[in-house]
């Protein structure tokens, strides 16, 4: 496969290995922006192979965990209405609102469909007239271009009852909330490729200034991670922080322009809640002014929603090594890995579960009976 | 609002786990649809009686019949009936759209129960046939799916025995639903069992994985992946009895990766063995345009449905035979060693990475879902 199997030669994997270890004095802290890169270096065991050089904190590029949970349940609210027809990407359907979720929305009757590119929606308002069709718009900076093309779309063939629900999130200021964040440990970033690919690099000049710390643009491939990477590292050795390109084959400097321009006359900055972070100054963008008729949350009264995280899960503390999991009032008792509270008791590579799996001691009286098969029951969950 | 973002609370959300009514990811062949199994289905089926717990219909069979406790966990539950050991399955089909590249819904039919019963080493004998009809369904589509099913089963050398036809209104099934169930004879000494996969086993895949759930993707959501790609849709009792033939105490487990794909047939047997999994990545055949599509919709290629294929755990002495086996029979020319199973980490699943690492592989919780990025 052209482009995949290539970046995944483990011969080349194995010399920028030995690069990046030949070059480290010691192990630098380094966030990958994207979760798609958190995915592959995972997939990969990358994190493992540089354990000694490397300690990779994961970003919070993931769209699916970061759209506030108010818009979550607006979506909800909206799916469940009989003239809607809610159509909406794949994995936006699992993430937990207050107490549903779109699948549950979809199994007690109301037309959520799961679609693969918003032109898909404008195709259903045009063949369903008497619904409305609304398109749930979230993502970063890579999925907007799509979504405002879809508005564009829907305004030039006069369908008055398509809309979107808009939560887009932007990278660069969430990268300066992360660096001037108490406490943070990151010392260079690797910036999410992608998003570059439709910004261009432009946008990192003035963070790398700001916080005199090393960007490198990265892609999504082990070979394109590990020369990220390496490119990191030989900054933070040589106390440099620049700007650096390791992902030239995917971003031009300027980005793509036709979807800037798009992107410029469809939406427009604005205050945006991440969910689990709170709120970020100009960090996401909704429907531009002379776009509003397209944009669901105004053609939709929902009523007041009161919007309650459905747990307590500090996951975020374990993730940044500020919290050991023993210490979590929820481990072991409200969060197991048959019923986590978060990520890091879900996933099988996650510090609770490993915790939970080798470690685990349990005081005296609480029951464990459901968990108590040992390493499996973590793989179960 | 605040200045400064409080990085300390980030956290994934996690997926709702309690849902109060089925979802579509109950059906997925995951997480979600084990969970079912184990907290709905066996508690009320096993209400009665304790001895009877994992099998009602228990009593009624002969005494040696322990077998038949892993009903729900095998592909097929081996009943001990007058002397003769039974292997015998149901699975319905749903499949939308009725036809894709290299198959239809009718071969499914056949293949799917077939295979099941060859999964516990059983020679096919007969199937049953129960059709849902949707009002308003062309005749001419039944008569292609009955054809379908008709030459499958008779290249597969079964008989179709019995069958049923409902038919219900426009709007309650999307065409048509298929059920086939199936009995097969176990021959002597053929014992293959998820919990006789021991450590030291070599697991050996049948050929490349994924060809099945990436053309049936590639009609439904009209993607084109630029490449051929087809069902790998086949019957697979003929392949495990020339395995069978090779050795028959080597044979100690075997699984069509179906719903959930490899890593979900490779994390049952670990959990059903108790025993660890390790296998290595690049060494599992996925085909170009099975990982070209993975990587375009964010799939994992480990989690993709095959409906020709299957995952034999072998004993170490006997690996080279059963390969040897494999290879000269046309549905397991491609078949390769990916890996052992091991007394470490029991119960996991780990998989080693063309780099040198290592990760966990899981089931997936249920429906495969495409990521937004």
């Amino acid at each position: 496969m052209k482009y995949l199997t290539e970046f995944r030669d483990p011969e080349l994997a194995r010399w920028l290995l030995d690069a990046i270890a030949a070059t480290a004095s010691r192990r630098w802290t380094l966030m990958e922006v994207c979760g798609g890169q958190t995915h592959a270096i995972i997939r990969h065991g990358l994190d493992q192979l540089l354990a000694d050089q490397v300690e990779f904190i994961h970003g919070p590029g993931c769209p699916v965990c970061v759209t506030p949970l108010e818009t979550i349940d607006r979506a909800l609210a909206i799916a469940a209405r009989p003239e809607v027809i809610f159509c909406s990407f794949g994995d936006m359907l699992r993430v937990p609102g207050s107490d549903t979720d779109l699948f549950t929305v979809k199994a007690r009757g109301g037309d959520v469909r799961v679609v693969y590119s918003p032109l898909d929606a404008v195709h259903l308002a045009e063949a369903h007239p008497d619904r409305q069709v609304v398109f749930f718009a979230v993502g970063f900076e890579t999925t907007a271009p799509a979504n405002a093309l879809a508005a564009v779309t829907a305004r030039r063939r006069r369908l008055a009852n398509f809309s979107m629900l808009v939560s887009h999130v932007l990278v660069p200021p969430a990268m300066s909330a992360v660096a001037t964040a108490p406490g943070n440990r990151v010392e260079a970033f690797l910036a999410a490729g992608h998003v570059c690919t439709v910004m261009g690099t432009e946008q990192y000049e003035p963070l790398v200034a700001a916080h005199r710390m090393p960007i490198v643009v990265t892609g999504f491939e082990p070979l394109d991670l590990l020369d990220g990477v390496r490119h990191a590292v030989a900054q933070l050795e040589a106390g440099r922080a620049e700007l650096a390109n390791a992902y030239r084959r995917a971003v031009q400097p300027e980005g793509n322009p036709a979807a800037r321009a798009i992107l410029a006359e469809v939406f427009t900055v604005c205050d945006r809640a991440w969910r689990g972070i709170g709120t970020i100054p100009d960090s996401g963008w909704r429907l531009a002014d002379a776009w509003r008729d397209f944009d669901a949350e105004i053609r939709f009264d929902v009523g007041g929603l009161t919007v309650a995280e459905p747990a307590a899960c500090r996951s975020g503390a374990v993730l940044q090594g500020l919290l050991r999991p023993p210490d979590c009032a929820a481990f072991g008792t409200s969060c197991t890995p048959r019923r986590p509270l978060g990520a890091t008791m879900v996933s099988a590579e996650g510090a609770c579960a490993a915790y939970f799996q080798y470690r685990r001691l349990a005081p005296a009286g609480r029951a464990h009976t459901s968990d108590s098969a040992g390493p499996a029951a973590a793989v179960e969950a | 609002m605040t200045d400064l973002a409080d990085m300390t609370g980030w956290a994934c959300p996690t997926p709702l786990r309690d849902h109060q009514r089925i979802v579509l990811g109950h059906g997925g062949g995951g997480v979600l649809t084990s969970e079912l199994i184990e907290h709905l289905f066996l508690p009320a089926f096993a209400a009665g009686g304790s001895t009877a717990r994992r099998d009602p219909a228990a009593a009624l069979l002969d005494a040696a019949s322990a077998a038949s406790a892993d009903a729900a966990l095998a592909d097929a539950a081996v009943l001990a009936v007058g002397g003769i050991r039974l292997a015998f399955t149901t699975d319905s089909y749903v499949v939308r759209p009725l036809f894709f590249p290299g198959g239809s819904i009718g071969e499914l039919a056949v293949h799917g129960t077939v295979n099941d019963l060859a999964c516990r080493g059983a020679v096919p004998l007969a199937l049953s046939a129960g059709f849902i009809l949707e009002e308003g369904l062309e005749l001419a589509v039944l008569g292609r799916v009955a054809q379908a099913m008709g030459h499958a089963a008779a290249a597969a050398g079964v008989r179709l025995a019995t069958g049923d036809t409902k038919v219900v209104e426009r709007g309650l099934a999307d065409g048509l639903y298929v059920n086939t169930s199936g009995v097969g004879l176990v021959p002597p000494g053929v014992d293959v069992r998820p919990d006789r996969a021991a450590p030291g086993d070599r697991i050996i895949v049948s050929g490349p994985i994924g060809e099945h759930g990436i053309a049936v993707l590639s009609v439904r959501e009209g993607l084109e992946f630029g490449g051929d790609v087809r069902s790998d849709t086949a019957a697979l009792h003929g392949l495990v009895a020339a395995m069978l033939a090779a050795t028959i105490p080597g044979v100690h487990a075997l699984r069509d990766p179906t719903r959930g794909g490899l890593a979900t047939a490779l994390c049952e047997i670990a959990a059903a063995a108790g025993a660890g999994v390790e296998f290595t990545e690049s060494a599992v055949p996925v085909p170009p345009v099975v990982e070209a599509a993975c990587g375009f919709l964010g799939l994992d290629p480990l989690h993709v449905a095959c409906e020709g294929r299957l995952v034999a755990f072998v004993a170490e002495a006997d690996t080279d035979a059963v390969l040897a086996a494999m290879r000269a029979h046309p549905a397991g020319r491609d078949a390769v060693v990916i890996g052992s199973v091991t007394a470490e980490h029991p119960g996991v699943v780990v998989a080693r990475t063309a780099f040198g690492g290592t990760r966990i592989v899981d089931r997936p919780l249920g429906e495969q879902l495409p990521r937004i990025c």
